[in-house]
């Protein structure tokens, strides 16, 4: 786990709260308290209604392709070992989008649609990343 | 809002003699020259521009870019800011200098953004400017410009069936018309075929879907149309311009496949009180061939979702119904987010193309766009060689 050379995030005032969440496999974003709408990345106002009441709701882990890209190109020795991976824009029950990996299937097999599942993928002992795969049936 | 269609003009341009590989340069040095050959050009003395504008460049990210740019040139602004706005900027600076004039801040506004993109990893600066999203991006391995337009194009091709084949005639349009510039550094024609056997870069987007990474800068002169009747160049009038930014990253955007193009020409139409069908010729922001696609379609030339099949037949060549991106675009002439554009346009419309089969025959006006960041940047600018009456 030491050796993890991959870029990991540099938390801050706003985004801490998550990474500390999903760290303790709490997957979690900001709901507002006035108008419930789900917001992501993180900020301290609602861009719905712009309240600054919010609470951190967890989420189902439910979620679908919106759309997914295949990294044939390496663009660091870091990524060498992975390609072609995926990367999609990942659409979550709840509304919000966020960019992840889809895991646990071959990059052509993934499509705009494809029903996932949250997996806690625990990169290091500070940080676990939200990645998808395929929805068991 | 005041209707400035016409009421001001560029007067000057000026473009670095290499383009492309040019390592012996630094940015700054970049930047002087295309500004002596604008200042040249537009027949100035340095002492009369008093207001400037540039475009803070990745590769020296330095605090206040343009006051020492400006400075170092010997220019003493009264009006002076950087715009940071991605390839979306140099349009924006031609705006703003508008804007400048018509407050009273300034009366010539050089407006310069060059870049020493393909050389500074040689150079390494002690800054750098990076965007807030990277935390949500890089993790998961989203790095490069490619991937943001890969998703645009796969939504693309998911909501209107759009091939990669289609997505290909942009490049190969966009490299005949670099084959008739000696500038471009790509000047060998290739095919469809071509497109679709180069690698794959970040996939759906081949490595012919995919920009240059250049050295080089261009700037451009502005003032008021009434001082330009006195200055040697043909000055070329500006009809409209807008601009729009309508989400930060993708992860909010309202549309994958309608960018901020679409409320910027509407802008850019209605102030220069003319429409898609008026336009001879088009400069579109070419990063990817996406890009080209999206914009085209954002534009009016085609319908939402018709730009695959608007874009095949030759009718975006030279000869075609509309010719786009004349001078070889980022795809194939070199990348300076956009600023060549600006100045491609505005020698098309002085009607001072080499070789003249390059030339959009008798060309009165034609239309520019801009597009930066996360595909969340976008400006538009309607140029002519007629002066509204």
């Amino acid at each position: 786990m030491t050796d993890y050379r991959k870029p990991l995030p540099l938390p801050d005032q706003d985004s801490k709260p998550f990474w500390d969440r999903v760290r303790e496999h709490n997957f979690s974003m900001q709901q507002c308290k006035d108008c419930g709408h789900f917001r992501f990345p993180p900020r301290i106002i609602c861009p719905e209604c712009s309240s600054f009441e919010y609470e951190w709701a967890p989420l189902s882990g439910r979620a679908q392709v919106f759309a997914h890209v295949t990294y044939h190109h390496i663009y660091g020795p870091m990524w060498a070992p992975d390609v072609p991976y995926n990367v999609s824009i990942i659409e979550l029950q709840e509304g919000p989008k966020m960019f992840s990996n889809v895991i646990g299937c071959k990059p052509d097999e993934v499509y705009v649609g494809m029903p996932l599942e949250l997996v806690y993928d625990d990169v290091t002992e500070e940080f676990t990343l939200p990645k998808f795969r395929p929805a068991a049936a | 809002m005041a209707n400035l269609s016409g009421k001001y003009a560029i007067v000057g341009i000026g473009q670095t003699k290499k383009l492309g590989k040019v390592p012996e340069m630094s940015t700054m040095a970049l930047h002087l020259e295309c500004m002596k050959y604008a200042l040249d050009d537009a027949g100035l003395k340095k002492e009369q521009i008093d207001g400037f504008v540039s475009n803070q460049p990745l590769s020296d990210p330095a605090h206040v870019y343009a006051t020492q740019v400006a400075h170092y040139f010997g220019i003493h602004p009264r009006y002076c800011t950087d715009l940071a706005f991605g390839g979306a900027t140099p349009i924006l600076m031609v705006e703003h200098a508008c804007m400048a004039i018509e407050a009273g801040l300034a009366d010539y506004v050089m407006c310069v953004h060059a870049r020493s993109q393909r050389t500074s990893a040689q150079f390494p600066k002690h800054g750098k400017l990076g965007g807030t999203e990277v935390d949500w991006t890089a993790p998961f391995g989203l790095v490069g410009a490619p991937a943001m337009h890969a998703f645009a194009a796969r939504r693309h091709m998911h909501e209107f069936g759009t091939t990669s084949a289609q997505l290909a005639e942009v490049a190969v349009s966009t490299r005949y018309h670099a084959s008739l510039n000696p500038t471009a550094e790509m000047r060998t024609p290739i095919t469809v075929e071509d497109v679709l056997n180069s690698r794959w870069i970040t996939e759906p987007l081949h490595l012919l879907d995919c920009c240059l990474n250049s050295d080089g800068g261009g700037a451009v002169i502005v003032t008021t149309a009434e001082r330009a009747q006195s200055l040697p160049a043909q000055p070329i009038y500006i009809l409209g311009f807008g601009s729009n930014t309508p989400h930060a990253d993708f992860l909010e955007a309202p549309s994958h496949t309608t960018l901020g193009g679409a409320v910027s020409s509407k802008m850019a139409y209605q102030m220069a009180g003319l429409g898609p069908k008026d336009m001879q010729f088009a400069e579109i922001y070419d990063c990817f061939t996406i890009t080209t696609m999206i914009t085209l379609e954002d534009y009016g030339f085609c319908q939402k979702g018709e730009g695959g099949s608007f874009v095949q037949g030759g009718r975006i060549r030279l000869g075609g119904e509309l010719p786009v991106n004349t001078h070889g675009g980022l795809l194939s002439q070199a990348h300076i987010e956009g600023e060549l554009h600006i100045l491609e346009a505005v020698q098309q419309l002085r009607h001072d193309i080499t070789p003249a089969e390059r030339q959009v025959p008798n060309a009165t006006v034609g239309i520019v766009s801009g597009h930066g960041g996360n595909l969340h940047c976008h400006t538009s600018l309607i140029l002519s060689n007629q002066r509204p009456s």
